[in-house]
């Protein structure tokens, strides 16, 4: 049986190795390997694709790979088709008598190569019904080249593409849910969670790699370079999103949406601002009302998903 | 037992399709190429095939999918036309790049704008340099013969290369020609199993593929890229043979028609040469010119020893080139002329039939006579010329 | 760094061995060196699950010595110690704590 227990995880073989070349303290590894830890329980097997970008170039630098699992990097836009191509052939194979085993297929992408130059391609994948899960690891710009913006990025922070400036505040746009686009897909299960909470990460990721069908796992990933903070502060930034409500921990699991964590108190989004130094232009007089509407907009956010964890609850009582 | 049937260039590659039986096929619908897939996608419904038919949402999906089923270990193919292989374009050198035998018809559209559906080669000439092997129909038997050999081309060790089957839309793709088919189980035979030595189902020995590559790594894969091209004429020569032994219908780099001793030359790609080989017999029988036609079925590798070889001998050599690379000319009469450094006979391009502006048998033969007018007066220019255009 | 490979040693395709970037050097990246005091620890294994380059070893249930190989000493193993068991000191300074 699949366990979440840390302990029996360790037992369990270490499939991304050290030695890559990502920056010290990235999000991004960490969620790997949580990933790949869990997934590979009950006999099964991971076989991944990844898109271009910050995970795809520090992990593998020919010769060498900090892959302990078959790994394809094709482009930056494809990990769903790629992961597509691979799933089709091991359906045909099987079916044909050439190939035995059980895998899990794993497509992993930023926030570039998933809200943004890949969502055709994970659309279509979600659309087609393929038995995959992708995880998509959010740090909420452009990192690999350099932190331009992309439809993950935060309404007020800074990138290098829509720096602060005299006239402009930062991105002006909000943040894609991407989640919600995912589940309107009516895919069985999707989630969004946080390497804060590696077991509940766990959880979603053993549930994803068995449930038949598409599935997708939307991951908070800190970036020391891009968000401007500390290295070591990488693990409390994901809580503080989750306190906050910044980064709402949920599943949808067959339709019925339930919220996995709900702040004692909801923490007020300047602190999340104040932490990280992308948004600090924010808190110059000029750009504090900017504060107000993203608070206000998050509020919003949060309160529709209380308000749709109600409305599930409900329904499924009076199916009962 | 062999067969002879009534099929379009697009059935014809279908029912090519359906004996090689993919483990995998991707694709896109695209016009001209449309037709083929909805073929084949009539044999996945009826279950004549083992395929795992993936309907993906574009043909960037549709080439990153073959790939990914192709790394997999499964035989893998896909189908597409103009702007689908465009929007391939990326994919095509990771397919090359990668080294996946993967098998592709290409049935030959003008590329947009102005947004035209008929023939042209301006598709499959801009993805020459992407690392696949090329090779061109002349008529529907040739459509259905290329592509069961090119999965032998492609799968050979020393190759492992990409092959794009080309044939002309709507001038074969959509036209009725009776043709010989093999027997099922002779195609089965002859294209044998494929045989990766490395694959991402190898969950047991884990490998990487796609891998990022610095400046101390990349040149050396571009190397054995080189070196795999090289060993590709003997390949297609020897698959050719072979196919020849099978169906009595066999194959080389070229098809030089009455060459021999032939003063002018005509080089194509395509139906075309067709209607230039009956331009021929019509002029050394009507008004004495020695002409000749050299058919090139492959245009990647190019072929330019051999091409040079039959072309020793002529006075002069016309080119027909069905696209255009803007700013310099016909891209075939370049890759010829330069094949020919240091030959001092006369070449001329004539760059015709840009979407699908049909090129006659009269057209044709003025082709050949404003040869033989060149090679008389000395009068070559110009040396790029457009025909039909209304200027 | 070993000796370059030539191309006829290289698999066609720009395929790599799994796992094999285990061998490469991380250590010089660091300027803190995270120094865990195994009385306090109670092995929870906090740390070991958000180590971002896997230099926390685990035998039998239990943490071992850091892998100074791979660790980069960002300091996260150390921010989530719930009983603040690892302490992060400036680089050639381990031996005065
Ligand atoms: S300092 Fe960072 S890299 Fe080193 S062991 Fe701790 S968490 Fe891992
Ligand atoms: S987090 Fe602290 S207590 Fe837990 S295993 Fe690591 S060093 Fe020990």
């Amino acid at each position: 049986m699949a366990t979440t227990s840390l302990k029996k995880l360790s037992d369990m073989p270490e499939l991304l190795t050290g030695g890559h070349a990502a920056c010290p303290g990235c999000g991004g590894p960490i969620i790997i390997r949580q990933v790949l830890l869990a997934a590979q329980q009950d006999g099964r097997k991971v076989v991944a694709s990844i898109s271009t970008g910050c995970m795809e170039v520090s992990t593998t630098i020919y010769p060498d790979s900090a892959w302990r699992v078959p790994i394809f990097h094709s482009a930056f836009e494809n990990s769903a088709a790629t992961i597509s191509g691979a799933e089709a052939a091991y359906r045909s194979l099987k079916r044909q008598g050439k190939y035995e085993g059980e895998i899990a297929f794993i497509a992993f992408g930023g926030d570039g190569g998933t809200y943004d130059i890949g969502f055709q391609s994970l659309s279509g994948a979600l659309e087609r019904g393929h038995n995959f899960t992708y995880v998509c690891y959010d740090n909420e710009a452009y990192m690999n080249t350099g932190i331009q913006r992309s439809g993950a990025t935060p309404k007020g922070a800074w990138t290098t593409t829509a720096p602060d400036g005299t006239v402009e505040p930062g991105k002006r746009e909000i943040k894609k849910d991407l989640t919600a686009i995912v589940a309107a897909h009516g895919v069985p299960y999707c989630a969004q969670a946080s390497p804060h909470r590696p077991r509940d990460l766990m959880r979603k990721v053993q549930k994803a790699v068995a449930t038949e069908g598409p599935c997708f796992l939307n991951i908070l990933s800190p970036c020391p370079r891009g968000w401007r903070h500390d290295p070591d502060v990488t693990i409390q930034l994901c809580k503080l999103a989750a306190d906050t409500c910044v980064w709402p921990l949920y599943e949808i699991e067959n339709g019925k949406l339930s919220i996995n964590y709900k702040p004692k108190e909801k923490k007020p989004v300047r602190e999340w601002l104040k932490s990280q130094q992308r948004f600090r232009h924010l808190f110059a007089p000029k750009n504090e009302h900017l504060i107000e509407e993203i608070q206000a907009e998050l509020d919003a956010k949060w309160g529709q998903l209380l308000a749709r964890e109600a409305f599930d609850n409900e329904q499924e009582q009076e199916s009962e | 037992m062999a067969e002879n049937v009534a099929l379009t260039g697009n059935d014809s590659a279908a029912y090519a399709l359906r004996q090689i039986n993919p483990d995998v096929v991707a694709a896109y619908p695209i016009t001209p190429q449309t037709e083929l897939m909805h073929k084949f996608a009539a044999y996945v419904a009826d279950g004549e095939v083992d395929t795992e038919l993936v309907r993906v949402e574009s043909e960037h999906s549709a080439m990153s999918a073959t790939v990914a089923a192709s790394l997999s270990g499964a035989r893998a193919c896909t189908a597409t036309s103009a702007n689908g292989l465009a929007l391939m374009w990326e994919i095509l050198y990771i397919a090359s790049s990668t080294r996946c035998p993967i098998v592709m018809p290409v049935v030959n559209r003008a590329l947009s704008a102005p947004i035209n559906i008929h023939c042209d080669h301006s598709d499959t000439m801009g993805a020459r340099d992407s690392g696949w092997i090329q090779l061109y129909s002349e008529n529907c038997q040739e459509a259905y013969d290329n592509a069961v050999q090119a999965v032998r081309i492609a799968e050979h060790p020393d190759v492992r290369l990409p092959v794009m089957v080309c044939l002309d839309g709507f001038i074969l793709s959509h036209t009725l020609e009776g043709l010989e088919v093999n027997d099922d189980q002779d195609v089965k035979d002859f294209i044998g199993t494929l045989d990766r030595p490395d694959s991402l189902l190898n969950v047991d020995d884990p490998e990487t593929f796609g891998m990022f590559t610095l400046q101390n790594y990349y040149f050396e894969f571009k190397k054995q890229q080189v070196d795999a091209m090289e060993k590709v004429p003997a390949v297609i020569e020897q698959v050719g043979q072979e196919y020849g032994e099978l169906t009595g219908r066999s194959y080389g780099l070229l098809d030089p028609y009455r060459c021999e001793d032939a003063d002018i030359i005509l080089v194509g790609l395509g139906s075309t040469t067709g209607t230039a080989k009956q331009a021929a017999d019509d002029l050394r029988e009507e008004e004495g010119l020695k002409c000749g036609v050299l058919k090139l079925r492959t245009f990647r590798p190019f072929p330019a020893e051999q091409v040079c070889r039959v072309l020793s001998g002529a006075d002069i050599t016309g080119v027909l080139d069905r696209a255009v690379s803007f700013g310099l000319g016909g891209p075939l009469f370049h890759e010829l002329r330069s094949a020919r450094y240091g030959e001092t006979a006369p070449m001329i391009d004539f760059i015709y039939g840009l979407g699908g502006r049909d090129l006659s048998l009269d057209n044709v033969k003025d082709i050949f006579r404003s040869l033989a007018e060149a090679r008389d007066s000395g009068q070559t220019e110009p040396t790029t010329r457009f025909v039909g255009v209304r200027e | 760094m070993s000796e370059l490979l030539k191309k006829d040693e290289m698999k066609p395709g720009g395929i790599g061995q799994g796992g094999s970037m285990e061998r490469r050097y991380t250590g010089s990246w660091r300027t803190f060196v995270p120094i865990t005091d195994f009385e306090t620890c109670i092995q929870c294994l906090a740390c070991w699950i958000v180590c971002p380059d896997s230099a926390i070893p685990v035998e039998d249930g239990e943490r071992r010595e850091t892998n100074m190989h791979h660790c980069k000493g960002c300091g996260i193993c150390a921010v989530e110690c719930p009983v603040d068991a690892i302490t992060m000191v400036r680089e050639g300074e381990e031996d005065d704590e």
